[in-house]
């Protein structure tokens, strides 16, 4: 070891970082690592950074060990676990002062290659492997759990949880089991044998878990369409939301077989998204629960059809889960950048219902919710997630299913409805909230028959293009979306103790790092409300918070500020009122960030007046 | 004329079918095509099939892309369910509304520029799936609704109405739909309803992908001396390989065919396909003999017609995913829902 800072110490609070190359096997020993640190009571948060590609380009896997429970990621690195010889550079230089390098030293590197100030721990795991294993797939293989074993030894990590973990992970493949755990214990012997453990850094059991589950944003979302009663799933393979739809498959193929082995749902890799969301249309005005997952590209050319299920009103159900745009933009990078494209989706005046969950748990429960939601407003209805939700797995609040909630079908005529005389014409506001009564095709041999087209119509759902039947239409469109503000999920607000002259709002998987960057302002002194939007169109709830505030911080994750253009648009907002904080160069937003930002903008005086307001 | 109501009169005498209907039952609005227009008679076939199949109209969805041809569904099966989807995208909405309920009769309707141009792609992948359906295109070979226009199905050298000649080579989607896979093929002329109402009672009882591409004259952009979509062109160079009839499964066979000239080939749902053949040599039930056919006679300039591939005990969609026999849109949360007994065990596995 070589030392030119104080080696930094800290339980349960830093940073790991895995540089590995993409399809080297990494993936599932660096989750192993995660766990097993979960299972200890120590809250952590993993971040896949990977490129676009399926083998040898550069991976990383970020770990944020945090007992106090901040899930955001936090910047830095205070261990990196370097196995990619292409990144070595890069990946030196992010490591905090005082920080560890773990790496392969079979081969001598030259003292140029290394910091002074940062704590060296050369482990000779090629060697080791080659000296064990002959075959090549294993010597990479193992090479991985060795670094895992090694890190248990120099980190305090409970070896028993991480074989644990492996077992539950090899049961029923007890030929995989035993060289896995040998290959752990061949990492942490030689670990413990050559290196001085613990380091600085260490794991100590503690209670901070809880009940929560820790899962991908896309396999939650999964399931919340499984247990809202989707049938139907159409959709295109694009990164990072191909997993959602497999996950609906796998899903279903354990939840949905009749017993008789025949299949209660139908899924379809459509042959462009373009298919897929027409697809899903066709299903939905035919009374079956429908949605498709894709992102931003997706979206793109989705709009014609979009439009159709806006102004023809079919129920919808889109799954968006963001990445770096524009165009093919940074596929593998995470953004909340398609907010404006998927809330005024398509040609002509059209405004859309967003769901907008923070973490896997509202993943499960906004899917179930947006095909209620697309029913009873019969339009399309997004949930727009991101790839920091979507793939990575997240510590969250269990998923919670209540066995006596029903779907809400919304307003749909039966035949014994419509034989009992009840009145249907399938664009009147009958109810005076802007959503029509609609049959499902083949109901009743003379009643209830209808003409769905993107053209405009009358009330009675005939082709018309007087002026007066087209106005009323719109009209009833916009009276329908503002029936839909009270029926998405509502804000959450975070008022501090004291009363606050500054407030922020955010959405979506900001949330993490907003919640510390709240806590370390306020520690600071500067009283701040918060408040996380949920959906759009916005509540007037929203309106009061920003009205009862002098400045409001809008925080987000894309270029231009979307989230804030949706407020001034809707509210009519005097722009200088709110203050845009935006990170958008593809890694998923700090607390750091977000709090120099607002300190920086609030300054050394305006903290001051705000200790005391 | 959508403004003229269609008097709802019947005659007393008109011919009831086996479920009581009267073909006035399966009318729809008054057309607002050009008077003369091939696919007006195109709509008077699918009337008649939907007559002579004693189908319940409301048990129809018919879908449509946009163009002259898909407005045609708001002119028949007025108790029928329509949907004019968006231009070229009607395959998907069918399949996705097929997905939805198995149990109704799929129609959709599309036209050249709809199917072969803008909409080639969804047309080539709804045929791959097998999906359910009678998909009939009907093919003018040019755009009407904005004026006469090429389309991809127009024959290269053909002359537009301007005076401009197509260099394009053609698509031909019967050739292409045989390739895919579809299990249904036919092509009719908009002018020859003997041959025409046939054919789609065929595709409306045949389970899998059924196509059939019917050469309906524009009679306004493309019925002129040099196009060879026209009424005279298409009769003059028409060559049927056979002509059909279909029994539904409860009416006797009749007699009325002379041994040797018939083919009788029965579909899954037990319906009969009589082929009363003109050429003794053709057998629709060979996909290569019927690609090889089209190309030969194509190369002498003629247009073969008549059903040229049938697979009867074809699988749909539904077949290859498996799906349960209730349609889905009728499955209940006691039917998809695992309940919360089942997430509490999702949640533990996850932790």
């Amino acid at each position: 070891m070589t030392a030119g800072h104080a080696a930094l110490q800290s339980i349960n609070d830093f940073v790991v970082k895995f540089a590995n190359v993409n399809g080297s096997g990494s993936a599932s020993a660096n989750e192993l690592f995660a766990k097993s640190i979960l299972r200890m009571g120590v809250p952590v948060s993993p971040r896949n950074i990977f490129p676009s590609n399926i083998q040898g380009l550069p991976t990383w896997y970020e770990v944020r060990v945090c007992e106090a429970g901040w899930l955001g990621r936090r910047g830095g690195v205070d261990l990196m676990v370097a196995m990619n010889p292409q990144t070595w550079d890069a990946d030196l230089a992010e490591i905090e002062p005082g920080g560890y390098l773990v790496y392969d030293n079979s081969k001598p590197l030259p003292r140029s290659k290394f910091r002074e100030d940062v704590q060296v721990i050369g482990i000779p795991l090629t060697e080791i492997c080659n000296a064990t294993y002959s075959d090549p797939r294993q010597r990479q293989l193992f090479k991985n759990i060795m670094y895992v074993g090694a890190l248990s030894a120099l980190l305090d990590i409970d070896p028993a949880e991480i074989e644990r973990l492996i077992g539950e992970q090899y049961k029923g493949k007890e030929k995989l089991l035993k060289p896995n755990v040998e290959a752990l214990h061949l990492g942490r012997d030689w670990a413990l044998r050559h290196l001085a453990c613990p380091l600085g850094l260490r794991v100590q059991r503690a209670d901070k878990v809880g009940d929560r589950i820790f899962v991908e944003g896309n396999a939650a979302a999964a399931l919340g369409c499984v247990y809202g009663g989707a049938t139907v799933c159409a959709w295109y393979p694009i990164t990072p939301s191909s997993s959602l739809a497999e996950a609906f498959q796998k899903y279903c193929q354990k939840y949905r077989i009749a017993e008789d082995g025949a299949k209660k749902y139908a899924i379809l890799q459509a042959e462009d998204e373009i298919a897929s969301i027409g697809m899903v249309v066709g299903a939905g005005w035919n009374g079956a629960r429908a949605f498709t997952a894709t992102s931003g590209p997706g979206v793109s050319l989705m709009n014609e059809f979009i439009g159709l299920a806006y102004f023809a009103e079919i129920p919808v159900t889109i799954i968006d889960v963001q990445r770096g745009g524009p165009s093919t933009g940074m596929p593998t990078r995470t953004q909340q950048s398609d907010l404006l494209a998927a809330a005024y989706a398509s040609h002509g005046d059209t405004r859309h219902v967003l769901l907008l969950p923070e973490d896997p748990h509202e993943c499960f429960a906004f899917a179930a919710d947006a095909l209620d939601l697309a029913d009873r407003l019969q339009t399309p209805v997004f949930v727009m997630t991101d790839l920091d939700i979507g793939m990575n797995q997240r510590l969250c609040a269990p998923f919670a299913w209540d066995d006596s909630r029903v779907y809400d079908r919304g307003k749909v005529l039966s035949a014994e409805d419509l034989e009992a005389g009840k009145e249907f014409a399938r664009y009147k506001d009958i109810d005076g909230d802007g959503i029509p009564y609609r049959t499902y095709p083949g109901t009743h041999p003379d009643k209830g028959a209808y003409f769905t087209r993107g053209t405009s119509r009358n009330p009675q759902a005939q082709y018309s293009e007087r002026g007066p039947d087209y106005v009323y239409n719109m009209q009833r469109l916009l009276l329908k979306f503002d029936t839909a503000r009270d029926l998405v999920p509502q804000p959450v607000f975070d008022r501090g103790d004291v009363p606050a002259r500054h407030g922020a709002l955010f959405f979506g998987s900001t949330s993490p790092a907003m919640a510390e960057a709240v806590d370390r302002l306020r520690g600071d002194g500067i009283a701040i409300d918060i408040v996380r939007v949920r959906a759009y169109p916005f509540p007037e709830s929203v309106r009061a918070f920003i009205d009862a505030h002098e400045t409001v911080f809008v925080v987000e994750q894309n270029r231009d500020g979307q989230l804030r253009l949706l407020l001034i648009d809707q509210f009519g907002i005097d722009p200088a009122r709110l203050v845009a904080v935006l990170h958008y160069d593809g890694t998923p937003i700090t607390a750091r960030f977000i709090a120099d930002a607002i300190a920086a903008r609030l300054g050394r005086s305006g903290a001051q007046q705000d200790k005391v307001a | 004329m959508t403004y003229l109501a269609k008097p709802k009169l019947h005659h007393p005498t008109l011919a009831c079918n086996a479920i009581g209907f009267t073909r006035r039952d399966y009318e729809g609005k008054i057309s607002t095509l050009c008077a003369g227009c091939g696919h007006d008679s195109i709509s008077a076939a699918i009337i008649q099939a939907c007559w002579e199949l004693d189908i319940e109209p409301h048990r129809v969805a018919k879908l449509s892309g946009i163009g002259c041809s898909s407005k045609t569904p708001d002119y028949f099966l007025g108790q029928s369910h329509g949907f004019n989807t968006v231009h070229g995208r009607m395959p998907s909405v069918l399949t996705g509304a097929n997905l939805a309920n198995r149990d109704l009769i799929y129609l959709g309707v599309s036209g050249d520029g709809d199917s072969a141009s803008i909409g080639i792609g969804q047309f080539v992948h709804a045929i791959r799936r097998g999906v359910n359906m009678a998909y009939i295109v009907e093919n003018n070979g040019v755009y009407g609704l904005t004026k006469g226009q090429f389309s991809a199905t127009a024959d290269q050298g053909s002359v537009s109405k301007k005076g401009v000649a197509n260099t394009d080579s053609p698509l031909d989607l019967v050739t292409m739909a045989l390739q895919l896979g579809a299990t249904y093929v036919g092509r009719g002329f908009s002018g020859d309803k003997k041959q025409l109402v046939p054919l789609i009672k065929g595709a409306l009882s045949h389970r899998g992908a059924a196509f059939i591409d019917v050469i309906s004259p524009c009679i306004a952009f493309n019925n002129h001396a040099g196009s060879t979509k026209s009424y005279d062109y298409v009769r003059e160079h028409n060559d049927a390989v056979n002509f059909l009839d279909v029994m539904p499964q409860r009416s006797e066979i009749a007699v009325d065919y002379a041994d040797g000239e018939t083919l009788e080939i029965a579909q899954h749902d037990g319906s009969l396909l009589r082929l009363h053949k003109l050429d003794g040599a053709y057998d629709p039930r060979d996909r290569i003999a019927a690609m090889n056919l089209i190309q030969q006679r194509h190369a002498r300039g003629e247009v073969v017609t008549g059903l040229l591939y049938v697979d009867p005990e074809a699988p749909d969609l539904h077949g290859h995913l498996g799906t349960v026999a209730r349609p889905l849109n009728t499955l209940e949360a006691a039917d998809l829902n695992p309940g919360a007994v089942a997430l509490e065990k999702i949640n533990a596995a996850l932790r």
